[in-house]
């Protein structure tokens, strides 16, 4: 038989899909009349089918987590990673409080830096600040780490940071005194300031 | 390419292992049948499998994204199996057929919890006979075997996989189809 060496050619590119149109139809018009290249090419497709219908099979079902047991460590920063990522609002409120903490007690631990919010018509003298008599301060007056003493006036708030108000003679102020001398104070201004100032912003 | 499993690949190549799970998931059978169409043994499968996925994660930083990733798996596969059939020394298993019994193997021997259904005894006893077949091909046309019918590959695809000319790939399934089906036409 002449015919069967192009013939079964042509039955493996049909089973590998490689077939153009015309070697399909030169194909079926020759099964059709050939009875030992129907036998053969029924063979073939049966093989191909055999060897299909077999591959089912499956590992054991534990298989995923023998492989995930026996892989080689992963760095330990991503273990940490995973569980920020698990639990975003404890991460979000962990990291809001270390900053918070971490900027007041730095803030609050730079010892005794003096400043005052005006200094050009106050007199440092002495370890205090003073409002000499007869001066009037327009605008709030801020005064840090050290104590003041107003012999003049103040036309606005006064605020105290890690000092003291000294009485000794009677200043005038027009506005509210306020004194913040513990770390709880201190965080309850700031608290005070950055919301006023929210408040500010939003108007 | 699956593009949860694309978003799983990055997170493993940027460290985090927990993403390979996923990745094992949606493979295993496939890596599974490949190493069983080549080694003939559940049991050998199963490890040689699991060491596939293992290579595959010690190695993902050179995996090419714009590649298709079960090609490079498969490739891991295909290569981890046949350096152990390489290197297999004549073992003893209870799947292999006990000499001068003509097809009886050691499960035959093992005491049957329960009998199994005739249809299903009958499906397994031809399963079991036809990857004996297969095992009885030289290694070469058997790989290829293994890659087409296990899952669909295109030749291309195999040709990529075993890093042979696609020729090559087309001959090799030729002769294997033709050597299995001298085998299979009478069962």
């Amino acid at each position: 038989m002449n015919c069967r060496k192009d013939m079964i050619y042509l039955m493996h590119k049909y089973l590998d899909e490689e077939l153009t149109l015309q070697e399909e139809k030169h194909l079926r018009l020759h099964l059709q009349q050939c009875e030992d290249c129907q036998k053969y090419f029924h063979e073939l497709t049966r093989t191909d089918t055999l060897i299909r219908s077999t591959s089912v099979m499956q590992p054991s079902s534990d298989f995923t987590q023998n492989v995930m047991a026996n892989l080689p460590q992963e760095k330990r920063r991503w273990g940490y990673m995973r569980w920020f990522k698990a639990h975003p609002a404890l991460t979000a409120a962990a990291i809001f409080f270390i900053l918070m903490f971490g900027s007041i007690f730095s803030i609050w631990d730079q010892p005794g830096q003096l400043s005052v919010s005006n200094d050009q018509d106050v007199v440092i003298k002495d370890g205090k600040v003073i409002v000499p008599e007869g001066v009037t301060i327009e605008g709030d007056l801020v005064v840090k780490n050290v104590d003041l003493q107003i012999d003049g006036s103040v036309n606005g708030n006064v605020t105290l940071i890690n000092g003291e108000h000294l009485m000794a003679s009677a200043g005038n102020i027009s506005g509210e005194i306020e004194q913040v001398n513990q770390v709880f104070e201190w965080m309850w201004y700031h608290m005070k300031k950055f919301s006023k100032s929210i408040i500010d912003w939003a108007n | 390419m699956d593009l949860k499993i694309k978003q799983k690949i990055k997170q493993v190549k940027k460290g985090d292992q927990s993403a390979f799970e996923d990745i094992v998931a949606c493979y295993q059978d496939k890596v599974y049948q490949i190493c069983f169409r080549l080694i003939g043994n559940t049991h050998e499968a199963e490890d040689l499998a699991q060491e596939a996925f293992i290579r595959a994660y010690v190695n993902i930083q050179s995996y090419d994204d714009k590649r298709k990733f079960s090609t490079w798996l498969f490739r891991i596969a295909t290569n981890v199996t046949i350096d152990r059939i390489r290197k297999k020394k004549p073992d003893f298993y209870l799947d292999a057929e006990v000499k001068g019994t003509d097809g009886l193997t050691m499960y035959s021997q093992l005491a049957e919890e329960q009998p199994l259904p005739e249809e299903e005894l009958e499906s397994l006893e031809l399963q079991s006979y036809i990857q004996q077949q297969i095992m009885s091909l030289p290694t070469k046309y058997r790989t290829v075997v293994a890659l087409r019918f296990v899952d669909e590959l295109s030749l291309a695809e195999i040709s990529e996989i075993l890093d042979i000319p696609i020729a090559t790939v087309k001959t090799r399934v030729y002769r294997g189809r033709e050597a299995l089906r001298k085998k299979l036409r009478d069962v």
